[in-house]
């Protein structure tokens, strides 16, 4: 029976939102120690070759320069890459910073300049000499794509293409429609807000505490332990805020190794804070070179689907994404080759970015599935329908759940699709051009393994403790809410810890699974001492609860009361007193069911519309209106889920439009490394988004029914807005992003 | 960023021998530009002059009808001016065109004619560049050209002047008031910008020692047939891939006068008085038009990514002088291009 005065489900203001309007909430370079030292790292101006020399004796000359760290003076470290390999590395040996004189990527450390104040740091580190004898680089993917191989080592957690079925090649020569494209998009930096920062507290006797820009504090701990040798117990990350990360934070980056090297050596705190520019030397979306082969019959039924990909990635690891199974799984079709290749080029490994793999993928598949449409003569819609795939074929499992006919049905409804005039240029509006574009979208459910622990105090206090990260995405507030739910407290009295490793176990927050995956270890953790709270309330002599089971039981305003008799009641505080304590506490830990996972295959979807309007003289392009429907499960609050939404879809905007990480390839070099030159979408940018939740059940992807929606928003996004433009124009641009001179 | 000397210079006259006796000092007004360079170790003055205290800060009527600007009018201040709006519309929406709120309050009007260039290499200084460090090189003739000049380039250096004020100042012909120790000069805007040539480390003719005082605007006829359109690659906040100051007097269906300067394409705002005397003595319309866009465009070069350029020039030409024909200015808050 739904509780009208729960707090899931019911839209709730972000319990961290006044921390971070008033600036009390404090992200990584917002830590400080008495004895703190700044470091500033020098970066590289070539991309592959080795340093010859390295002069530091004017930075060192610099009144308050403490150290200057290079290849030559560094202390040791780990020897083996294993030790150098965090929770999500990709095969291949990782980075580490200030090695030895090889360079291999453009902005790489080479050196790390410490000293009393950041200006005097700053100043320093543009005083260190480097001399380099530079190599051959080659950062084209087009150039090295005749090298591209399939990696031999698979990337953990991500699926590689599934084999071949039925005869892709066959079908296709005898399917009467075809549709043959090669796509691709630019490399894009992620581009948070917050740069990556680490504040290394020198705690004496070898402990340290760090506060570090991560979407991870047990991946950081881990890593540094590992990599320095120290005990794990001696090394506590925190990263209680995190201003955006978009996966840019999955992985430590080369600050933090620099910032605890620095601390252990000096024997004192250091901070060490990227710049912008800085921000654009380390993981990135790749580059990816994708071909598609679409087969149908005159109905406009798949015979035939080919999704062929070269993703770049590093000199030094194998990073892999899921690119290509989207086109076996989101369609029917009986005949379908997959494949995904990797080529080297001469930048950092490129990683994760939100909805890695299937941002990219999705967005060739969809505008495929736009010119099959206009091919065959259907409608955008109708031919996704006439394709719709009701299991997943590439693992020939079914899906735990699946709304999307009722995504598209309601998206087309709320969005006035059924007034398009299919006719490319048919639409205007004064001097516009409009145009009308649709997309599917994607993505994994994920559920991970996570521990949570809740204690709640005679007084009514519950506090909840899990390592896992908000990220900005709202886990502070679905977990306060889940948690005030299942032991009847108000929200106000549930403190909710995260983002510090020494809280029990969680992975990074990626992946959208932190709301399924932390909610269910909170979940958990409450109905463990939901059942020992009864325990005591029972205990008490002539207990009115004495027979009752905890399904009998409803705990509200401090009560555990009879269910459907709310007058035979203990209080919280009686039935602890009864068991002589002061407060309750349990620890859980929840995983994915292996059976499920077998027979199952767990999918959020979205289909999303968008109206563009164009003033084609001049090729500027107004995404005036989204529409995106999103099944996702069960939707803990609608408020910060629709802003995570939101959020996808604006970066999709920018992905579609506006995002270039511009490779210099004769210096092997981004060039475009700051906010001036880089382009996200701005507030004159983005018109009237409207997100919808499509009611979907889910009992079996994991406890709580929910999907995750960190990244559906951004999957199809850039695919609806250029099948817009085509619509529009009667232009098929197939290169992203979209901008005025590809128009003229 | 290096460390320098910083003096607050309480006179005009203490602020051009502060600078004089120091060949690597520079003047701070607004500093929106300067400590952006600095912290990129772009700029690495010795001397930092601020000259904020200067009495520079009023719009005052000239003689001639005209206006004198302080050279520390802020930008916000300028725009919303009665009088510029009144008379030099033109001027404001140019202004407005450009940067955030946040940055025009701060930004002045001598600042704003001294804006460095946005080029990617100029900016970072892990690349060559003739502008940042004479005899380098430009990587960007073979490189990441999209935002570059296609007018007025040399084989030295291809940046573009990123300014939208001075687009208008250049239409408005405005003359710059500057004071050093030689006494003071009036620079018309034309000859205040250079091109690039073989020094391209070289921005404009002003002096080491010399200080912008005031920018004078001539009393204008541009009241009513006027625009500035500014095309960028996101719908606000970017620099101009090309922007159009057009200005039209308009009488008895006839072109009287007409003022045409461009920004986004070369080293300086870019005015063609050949291509506005094509427009003069005829009828306003769109065959005229395209006369004048491809006299301003008839020795443009594009290089590997901005050749595109050339032909979105010769459009914004043409839909910017259909603007300001028609007397419907392009507005800077809807962003729906008219």
């Amino acid at each position: 029976m739904p509780n009208p005065e729960a707090y899931v489900g019911r839209p709730t203001s972000r319990v961290d939102g006044p921390a971070k309007v008033t600036g009390a909430a404090r992200y990584a370079a917002e830590y400080f120690a008495p004895d703190l030292a700044y470091g500033v790292v020098v970066s590289s101006a070539i991309a592959r070759g080795r340093i010859t020399a390295i002069d530091t004796a004017a930075a060192l000359a610099v009144p308050g320069v403490i150290h200057v760290f290079t290849h030559e003076n560094r202390p040791r470290t780990a020897w083996l890459d294993y030790n150098y390999r965090d929770e999500v590395a990709p095969p291949g040996s990782p980075f580490r910073p200030l090695h030895g004189p090889e360079i291999q990527f453009s902005g790489q450390p080479v050196a790390l300049v410490v000293a009393e104040s950041f200006e005097a740091a700053g100043y320093a580190a543009s005083l260190v000499k480097v001399e380099y004898e530079a190599a051959g680089h080659v950062t084209d993917l087009e150039v090295k794509r005749h090298e591209a191989y399939v990696p031999k080592k698979k990337r953990a957690g991500v699926k590689p293409p599934p084999e071949p079925r039925g005869d892709p090649e066959g079908a296709f020569g005898a399917a009467p429609v075809h549709v043959d494209g090669d796509y691709t998009h630019a490399i894009e930096h992620h581009n948070p807000m917050e740069p990556h920062a680490s504040t290394v507290v020198w705690e004496g006797d070898g402990k340290l505490t760090i506060y570090d820009k991560v979407q991870g504090s047990q991946n950081s701990q881990k890593y540094v332990a590992s990599v320095f040798g120290l005990n794990a117990d001696d090394v506590r990350v925190v990263n209680a805020y995190v201003g955006g990360a978009f996966g840019s934070g999955l992985r430590p980056q080369y600050q933090l190794f620099l910032a605890v090297m620095a601390a252990l050596e000096l024997k004192r705190s250091v901070r060490v804070v990227l710049t912008r520019d800085q921000m654009f030397t380390f993981t990135h979306r790749p580059h990816a070179l994708q071909t598609i082969r679409l087969g149908a019959d005159e109905e406009g039924r798949l015979m035939s689907v080919r999704h062929d990909v070269v993703q770049s990635t590093s000199q030094f690891e194998d990073y892999q994404e899921n690119i290509v199974n989207w086109s076996g799984l989101m369609y029917r079709c009986d005949n379908v080759a997959l494949t995904h290749k990797l080529a080297q080029i001469d930048t950092y490994t490129p990683g994760d970015m939100r909805a890695p793999g299937a941002t990219t993928g999705v967005f060739a598949l969809e505008i495929a599935m736009d010119e099959l449409a206009e091919r065959v003569g259907i409608d955008p819609v109708e031919l996704r329908l006439r394709n719709y795939a009701e299991k997943d074929q590439d693992e020939n499992k079914e899906f735990t759940s699946k709304e999307l006919r009722e995504c598209y049905r309601i998206g087309a409804e709320r969005f006035g699709w059924s007034r398009r005039n299919p006719a490319p240029r048919s639409m205007r509006d004064g001097r516009e051009l409009v145009g009308w574009g649709m997309a599917t979208g994607c993505w994994e459910a994920y559920f991970q393994k996570t521990s949570a622990r809740a204690r709640l105090a005679a007084g009514g206090e519950l506090e909840i403790a899990t390592a896992s990260s908000d990220i900005g995405t709202g886990t502070y507030t679905i977990l306060a809410q889940l948690a005030a739910d299942d032991l009847g407290v108000p929200i106000e009295r549930v403190a909710v810890r995260i983002g510090d490793s020494s809280l029990p176990a969680s992975p990074i927050e990626g992946g959208s699974w932190t709301a399924a995956s932390a909610g269910a270890a909170v979940q958990a953790a409450c109905g463990a001492v939901r059942e020992k709270l009864l325990g005591l309330a029972r205990s008490i002599d002539g207990s009115p609860l004495a027979n009752a089971g905890i399904e009998h039981v409803a705990f509200r305003d401090g009560r555990i009361e009879l269910a459907g008799d709310p007058e035979r009641f203990v209080t919280l505080a009686d039935a602890m007193q009864a068991g002589g304590v002061e407060h309750v506490e349990a620890e859980e830990t929840v995983s994915p069911d292996i059976l499920t996972s077998m027979r199952y295959s767990m999918y959020t979807h979205s289909a999303i519309f968008a109206e563009v309007k164009v003033d084609e003289e001049l090729g500027i392009i107004r995404v005036t209106r989204i529409v995106n429907a999103v099944a996702a499960g069960r939707i803990l609050n609608p408020k910060t889920a629709r802003s995570q939404v939101l959020g996808g879809i604006v970066m999709g905007v920018g992905m579609a439009l506006e995002e270039e990480s511009m490779l210099d390839h004769n210096l092997g070099r981004f060039m475009n490394h700051n906010f001036a030159e880089y382009h996200v979408p701005v507030n004159a940018d983005i018109h009237d988004i409207d997100v919808i939740f499509v009611p979907e059940h889910d009992d079996k992807a994991n406890p709580l029914g929910v999907k995750g929606l960190g990244e559906i928003g951004i999957v199809g996004t850039a695919a609806a807005i250029a099948n817009a433009i085509y619509h529009a124009t009667g232009k098929r641009i197939r290169a992203l992003p979209i901008t005025p001179d590809k128009l003229l | 960023m290096n460390n320098f000397e910083y003096l607050r210079a309480e006179t005009l006259d203490q602020a051009v021998a502060a600078a004089a006796a120091n060949p690597a000092a520079k003047f701070i007004a607004g500093g929106t530009n300067l400590v952006d360079l600095m912290k990129y170790n772009v700029e690495r003055p010795e001397r930092v002059i601020d000259i904020t205290r200067l009495p520079l800060r009023e719009i005052a009527p000239t003689e001639e009808g005209g206006l004198l600007i302080g050279a520390l009018v802020p930008n916000s201040d300028l725009a919303y001016d009665e009088r510029i709006q009144a008379c030099y519309p033109l001027l404001a929406s140019a202004i407005l065109a450009g940067a955030s709120p946040q940055l025009r309050n701060s930004a002045t009007t001598g600042g704003n004619l001294l804006q460095r260039t946005r080029c990617y290499y100029f900016y970072d200084p892990g690349t060559p560049c003739n502008k940042r460090e004479p005899g380098t090189g430009c990587p960007a003739i073979e490189g990441q050209n999209r935002i570059h000049a296609i007018l007025g380039t040399s084989e030295h250096c291809i940046a573009t002047h990123p300014s939208d004020m001075c687009v208008g100042l250049a239409a408005l012909e405005a003359v710059i008031h500057v004071q050093g120790q030689g006494g003071a000069r009036r620079i018309p805007i034309g000859e205040f910008h250079r091109l690039p040539g073989d020094t391209p480390h070289i921005d404009t003719t002003l002096r080491h020692d010399e200080v912008v005082t005031g920018v004078e605007l001539p009393p204008s006829d541009y009241g009513s047939n006027h625009t500035y359109l500014k095309l960028r690659d996101r719908l606000s906040y970017a620099f101009a891939l090309v922007s159009v100051a057009a200005a039209l007097k308009i009488e008895d269906g006839v072109v009287a006068k007409a003022r045409l300067a461009l920004g986004g394409v070369a080293h300086k705002p870019w005015r063609d008085t050949a291509a506005e005397a094509l427009l003069v003595g005829n009828p306003p319309g769109r065959e005229r038009f395209a006369a004048a866009a491809e006299e301003v465009l008839r020795d443009a070069r594009g290089y590997a990514h901005n050749s595109f350029k050339i032909e979105l020039a010769r459009r914004a030409i043409i839909r910017a002088l259909e603007q300001a024909a028609a007397g419907t200015p392009q507005s800077q808050t809807d962003k729906r291009i008219r």
